[in-house]
């Protein structure tokens, strides 16, 4: 259905605002397309017309972009899109028997969302937290360390809207809409939320700073933490999740 | 080397302070003290500095970075582009998307001090879209450096002018290559070009452009701050300086460590507390899937640029993935060949075609269908992929494969003889008790 009036005066501003980030138009053509997934969850044709109408584009031409790129879906997903990594790290560590038993948990195939429209579930490529395998992603936030269990249990808790909240992100979890409207370059105020580093990202610092070892002399300046010999942070049990 | 830690955290020294992603945190670790001194040295003297310390590309090809910066042309009046590679998704890769979650004023640093280097007006930082929370962090950390005067026009009053984009891709392995990155940047299907011209000459936009990765940004700020000799001090002769090596897989404690290049994997293992308890190290990768397995034969190997080429690996992007005697090697080499053939641009005939058919012959191989033609067959494919490719990400095709087939052929016939998979997935497995 092609957009309101409303709704095209709003994509009108928005694209506006991302057009003129970049000193090359077509560059915006990616969080375009981002913005009119976060508007439908899909990338519809109308989004594609929208998109190619704002960058003097033709439709073909941004059709096949779109279909270059994976996190684009040109069907609506759920309203919580899981990715279960299957690279081959994660498939030996789990991945892969967590994917099959989703599968069979929920009953849908790749980008299928449930009847209720909560979940959709895609196996996904390493999506670089390997020292968290086997890792899910839920709309691009971090779920480490999964097993069947908590990946279960993980997809029943979206589906019946009990509070979920990645293990490294903030406090709570945004839609897949939402999430895309992030990517198109717009601001939710989370950024902030959440802890810098789960447990595995500062196991060597740790290791280094119970042995009093750092690079040499003073790297951060004479107030780092660093140069007095250990980090005035805390420990990563406090910093983990 | 001789009076270095074995552990030397830079990058990482203050990952575990809370606040460390702000640009309040990040001040108080140091951070923002590097620039200013960028800006008061000749633009030539930060290129030089940055060339005596040695760095070497940290995305995987180890291309030293002042060269590199060195390259974009002087005194030209057209305009100049730094572009950050942030679309870490090599198999293994896990340190350039932490960098960015906990300390990401710290590549905006860098990359403010690499433009003023090669005379750039806009940095564009070209993260893939798959990491929600880093996107934030980035984009958050950049409206704090306008607000603070740190880009924008006349940054600290030194008549600098710079605008920072961070991007966020839409997923495609491809574009971590920098032409096809550059093709993405510019809102077409990341493509990958052919070379020459070279980015530094006509990148994107066509206008003279540096691609470099988020880690490699990242140095040059400690590197401004305590010189070339300082970094140059650490590692080897020629693989210079230090690194975040990622340890991930059937290791007892998985992360980060920063060292100084040249330690060895027995030496990383030690402070991982070792596999994990009651197996042993069968096989693993020195720089992700893309440089081919090792085993433990190269448990000594100095993790260096030159010993691990000599190795018939490399160094990569230094993404250590352990796997013990659980895993099947046939498994794990398909699981990696699918990867290829579902990333592969379908740009050229030799990976496009390639991937696929080495896919389905390692597909029957593991399912102990091979026919004694095989091994051969899929060599000769990889033969015809490695160097006929466009790009790199065909090339890459080849280390894992024969690299496999070079340590255990027997395992890939085993396979063949038993008429299946002789190993048990669920005991590779983390909850695994066997």
């Amino acid at each position: 259905m092609p957009f309101t009036e409303e709704v095209l005066a709003r994509l009108d501003a928005d694209a506006a605002q991302i057009i003129g980030k970049y000193p090359g138009a077509r560059s915006a053509l990616l969080p375009l397309l981002h913005l009119v997934q976060a508007e439908e969850g899909y990338v519809s044709a109308d989004g594609i017309a929208f998109c190619a109408d704002k960058l003097s584009l033709t439709k073909t031409e941004v059709t096949g972009v779109v279909s270059f790129y994976t996190m684009y879906k040109r069907r609506p997903v759920g309203e919580y899109h899981v990715g279960v990594c299957t690279n081959a790290l994660c498939a030996v560590l789990g991945g892969e028997q967590i994917l099959s038993d989703l599968r069979e948990h929920l009953g849908v195939t790749d980008d299928e969302p449930t009847p209720d429209g909560k979940v959709s579930l895609e196996h996904i490529e390493c999506n670089a937290a390997c020292d968290y395998a086997p890792v899910m992603m839920v709309n691009w936030e971090f779920f480490d360390n999964m097993t069947p269990d908590s990946a279960r249990k993980l997809t029943d808790d979206l589906r019946a809207g009990n509070a979920v909240a990645p293990t490294r992100g903030p406090g709570r979890l945004c839609t897949w809409r939402e999430a895309a409207r992030v990517l198109a370059g717009f601001n939710d105020g989370l950024a902030t939320e959440g802890p810098p580093a789960g447990p595995a990202t500062v196991a060597g610092l740790r290791i280094a700073n119970e042995r009093g070892w750092s690079a040499p002399r003073g790297v951060w300046g004479e107030d780092s933490p660093q140069s007095r010999g250990v980090t005035g942070g805390s420990s990563p049990q406090e910093v983990g999740p | 080397m001789t009076g270095v830690d074995v552990l030397t955290p830079v990058l990482t020294a203050h990952w575990d302070q809370p606040d460390v992603f702000t640009l309040e945190g990040y001040r108080r670790s140091g951070g923002w003290q590097a620039l200013p001194k960028a800006l008061a040295m000749p633009r030539d003297e930060v290129i030089n500095m940055v060339k005596a310390s040695g760095l070497r590309g940290r995305g995987g090809a180890g291309f030293p970075t002042g060269v590199k910066w060195g390259f974009l042309p002087q005194g030209d009046t057209k305009p100049h582009y730094l572009v950050v590679n942030a679309d870490e998704s090599e198999p293994g890769a896990c340190k350039d998307v932490p960098l960015m979650m906990a300390s990401p004023h710290l590549l905006i640093e860098g990359a403010a001090i690499a433009s003023y280097a090669i005379g750039a007006g806009h940095a564009f930082i070209y993260v893939r879209g798959e990491v929600l929370h880093v996107v934030r962090r980035l984009r958050h950390a950049v409206e704090e450096a306008y607000a603070a005067g740190l880009l924008g026009t006349n940054i600290l009053g030194k008549g600098f002018d710079l605008d920072v984009i961070i991007h966020a891709g839409a997923g495609a392995y491809i574009c971590g290559e920098e032409t096809a990155l550059l093709d993405s940047l510019e809102g077409k299907r990341g493509l990958p070009r052919n070379k020459p011209p070279f980015p530094a000459v006509a990148g994107v936009y066509a206008l003279p452009t540096n691609v470099n990765n988020v880690e490699s940004i990242a140095s040059a700020v400690p590197i401004l701050l305590n010189g070339g000799d300082w970094f140059a001090g650490m590692g080897t002769e020629k693989s210079k300086g230090c690194g975040i090596f990622s340890l991930s897989g059937h290791v007892t404690t998985p992360g980060q460590y920063e060292a100084p290049l040249g330690i060895t994997l027995r030496e990383l293992l030690d402070l991982a507390g070792g596999m994990r308890a009651g197996h042993r190290l069968k096989f693993w990768t020195a720089g992700g899937s893309s440089a081919g397995i090792l085993t433990d034969e190269h448990l000594d190997m100095p993790m260096d640029f030159e010993s691990v080429a000599a190795a018939g690996s490399g160094l990569g992007t230094r993404s250590v993935q352990l796997f013990d005697e659980t895993t099947c090697v046939v498994r794990v080499l398909l699981n990696w060949v699918k990867f290829y053939q579902h990333e592969s641009c379908g740009k050229c005939t030799p990976c496009r075609e390639g991937t696929f058919w080495l896919a389905r012959i390692l597909e029957r191989m593991e399912h102990g269908e091979g026919t004694d033609g095989d091994l051969d067959k899929t060599l000769d494919i990889c033969d015809n992929i490695v160097g006929r490719a466009f790009c790199a990400l065909g090339d890459s095709l080849g280390p894992p494969v024969t690299s496999a087939i070079k340590y255990f052929r027997d395992e890939f016939l085993q396979h063949q003889k038993e008429g299946g998979c002789p190993f048990d997935s669920a005991a590779s497995t983390v909850w695994s008790e066997s």
